[in-house]
């Protein structure tokens, strides 16, 4: 059986590819496929923000107690990377190949640091605090 | 896995690393000046004073200064564990380590002046001090993954290299090379540096090219395997010099770094981001030079081919090719990236620049074929010093300085927008 770990970073794989996709259509001058190709990567991934915002991070705070520092980075981070999902559809939509290929290489960083905290520490956590729960955030997640 | 203690911050103040960034080419520089000072005849033989004292700018002045750098700013990350009072700490290491260094190389190149003792007061406490945080950071951390564990193992590296630099040291240097030296230079080729690349591969290798992962068992058995087997040729280079058991540690170690170039030069193959980018290309020379290594190494110790030379070639090869190269690709990414986090966080209103606007790839491109130039002058300067020497010394300088040079426009980047805020609010 999954874990929500397992899907969640399962989800991050998939935005990934997502993201190279689009990426190297723009690196190749095609930018209808471009749009398409970062639209699909951005729906993706506020998808999965909306599930960790609204779901998982309120209930490792409750599992907690308030006022935790781990899931008050996370929700920092998931706002500088929408600023740079922004960035990146008003480059596209100028054309502007090179600046959204500096964007795209800085999100890739901030995505790929953030994604690793949270993999390696805070969804081992989740799996840890959540307990029972874990089943009923499962069965929103598949619901959502 | 306990929530006390647990803290994700992004990162440590700019200053943790970025002194260590900024430094650290310098040593480069000066590796270069000395060569060029010193010609051909420094490189006579690998004890002159002018080689310790070139290797040391490079292993202990630009690779060590530019990895506990990073060390810094990956700790965090990793291991959700932040190092303590990290200004002082990173503060108190750099001033030793860049102090003890410069005295390192004047206690090289002039004995008799005191200097060495100086800079074994200098390197032994700021090393210790860097690897004792540093590995109760990692012991304290909720998460002990591969990275991290191999992290810990390359700081035990560090602190036997040191303390063995420092028998060296301490010891009467009679010119004549005991065993003892070449345990030193093992475990800090291989147990430092070849061990800390490793473990930062696991991580930035999948990160940057999006890669599949490294195998599991790699990334499990790199750290432990290397360790024991240094402990092996170790004891058999004290206990039972130029034996058989020696060249069984010396290929295990080949093997293993040899898997560790292979399977990475293959993951890179596989990558599913396909764009130009020169942290890979740099990666990739890395990779290629230590494969060349391993197998010259090997065809040196199968008598394939012989020389007295031989040794150089495989240093310039490691500490060039590989070590710099890794290095020159990880701080290419590392440090755009930090001051772009560090600007999001002044509150700055209007467009930002990203880290290609911060630091561009017509500043980073060509730096790979200087450095690409450098190394082949300094393999060629390894087989017949003669003509080649200046040649080297030359490109060396060109390249270090360019490193420093693009580091430092970044960084001015940074700094003209922070002051352009600050006048405007
Ligand atoms: C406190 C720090 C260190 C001290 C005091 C120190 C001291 C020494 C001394 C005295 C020698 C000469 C040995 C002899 O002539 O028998 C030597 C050689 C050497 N050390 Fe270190 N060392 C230090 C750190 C390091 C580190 C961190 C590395 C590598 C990462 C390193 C790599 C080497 C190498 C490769 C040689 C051989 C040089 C050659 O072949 O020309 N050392 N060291």
């Amino acid at each position: 059986m999954s874990t929500l770990a397992d899907i969640l970073t399962h989800e991050h794989r998939r935005c990934d590819d997502l993201f190279a996709q689009a990426e190297s259509a723009v690196a190749n001058g095609d930018l209808e496929t471009a749009r398409r190709d970062f639209g699909e990567f951005e729906r993706s991934m506020n998808r999965h923000f909306d599930f960790e915002e609204q779901v998982l991070f309120p209930a490792i705070e409750t599992a907690m107690g308030p006022g935790m520092g781990p899931v008050q980075v996370m929700r920092l981070e998931h706002d500088q990377m929408r600023a740079l999902f922004c960035d990146m559809a008003l480059a596209l939509a100028a054309g502007d190949k090179q600046r959204y290929l500096g964007l795209s290489e800085t999100l890739l960083i901030l995505m790929q640091q953030h994604n690793m905290k949270e993999e390696h520490i805070l969804y081992r956590l989740a799996g840890e605090l959540l307990g029972d729960r874990e089943q009923e955030l499962l069965t929103r997640l598949g619901g959502q | 896995m306990s929530a006390t203690g647990l803290q994700l911050d992004q990162a440590p103040p700019l200053s943790v690393p970025l002194r260590f960034f900024l430094t650290a080419p310098l040593f480069g520089v000066l590796a270069a000046v000395l060569l060029f000072w010193h010609g051909p005849t420094g490189l006579a033989s690998r004890w002159t004073p002018t080689m310790l004292a070139f290797t040391h700018l490079l292993t202990l002045g630009f690779l060590t200064s530019a990895m506990l750098g990073a060390l810094l700013q990956m700790l965090p990350v990793l291991a959700g564990a932040p190092v303590a009072r990290p200004r002082l700490v990173s503060g108190v290491v750099h001033g030793l380590l860049t102090t003890g260094t410069l005295a390192l190389v004047t206690g090289f190149l002039a004995p008799g002046t005191g200097a060495f003792p100086v800079a074994l007061l200098l390197l032994g406490p700021g090393l210790a001090l860097f690897v004792g945080v540093a590995l109760e950071c990692l012991w304290r951390a909720p998460i002990g993954d591969s990275t991290a564990r191999t992290m810990g193992i390359a700081l035990v590296g560090l602190a036997i290299t040191v303390a063995l630099g420092i028998g060296l040291g301490v010891g009467a240097r009679t010119g004549a090379q005991s065993s003892w030296t070449g345990v030193h230079i093992g475990w800090g080729l291989l147990g430092w540096v070849a061990m800390l690349i490793g473990g930062v591969a696991w991580q930035v290798v999948p990160m940057f090219q999006l890669t599949p992962p490294y195998p599991a068992w790699l990334r499990r058995a790199y750290a432990p395997v290397l360790f024991f087997t240094l402990l092996g040729l170790s004891a058999a280079l004290l206990l039972a010099p130029g034996r058989l058991a020696e060249k069984f540690f010396g290929a295990a170690i080949a093997a293993a770094l040899a898997l560790f170039a292979g399977i990475t030069l293959l993951r890179q193959r596989q990558r599913r981001r396909r764009l130009p980018d020169v942290t890979l290309a740099f990666w990739r020379l890395a990779m290629t030079s230590l494969l060349a290594a391993v197998l010259l190494w090997l065809a040196g110790a199968a008598e394939i081919v012989r020389g007295e030379r031989l040794a150089f070639l495989y240093g310039v090869l490691f500490l060039l090719g590989f070590a710099a190269s890794a290095v020159h690709g990880m701080l290419y990414k590392i440090v755009p990236f930090l001051l772009w986090l560090h600007l999001q966080r002044k509150n700055i209103r209007g467009t930002l620049p990203n880290m290609k606007e911060l630091l561009p790839d017509r500043r980073t491109r060509p730096h790979l074929w200087v450095h690409v130039a450098a190394i082949a002058a300094a393999v060629l300067a390894c087989l017949v010093p003669a003509p080649f020497t200046y040649l080297a010394a030359a490109l060396l300088l060109l390249s270090f300085g360019w490193l420093e040079w693009n580091l430092l426009a970044a960084v001015r980047r940074y700094r003209r927008l922070i002051r352009a805020h600050a006048h405007v609010a």
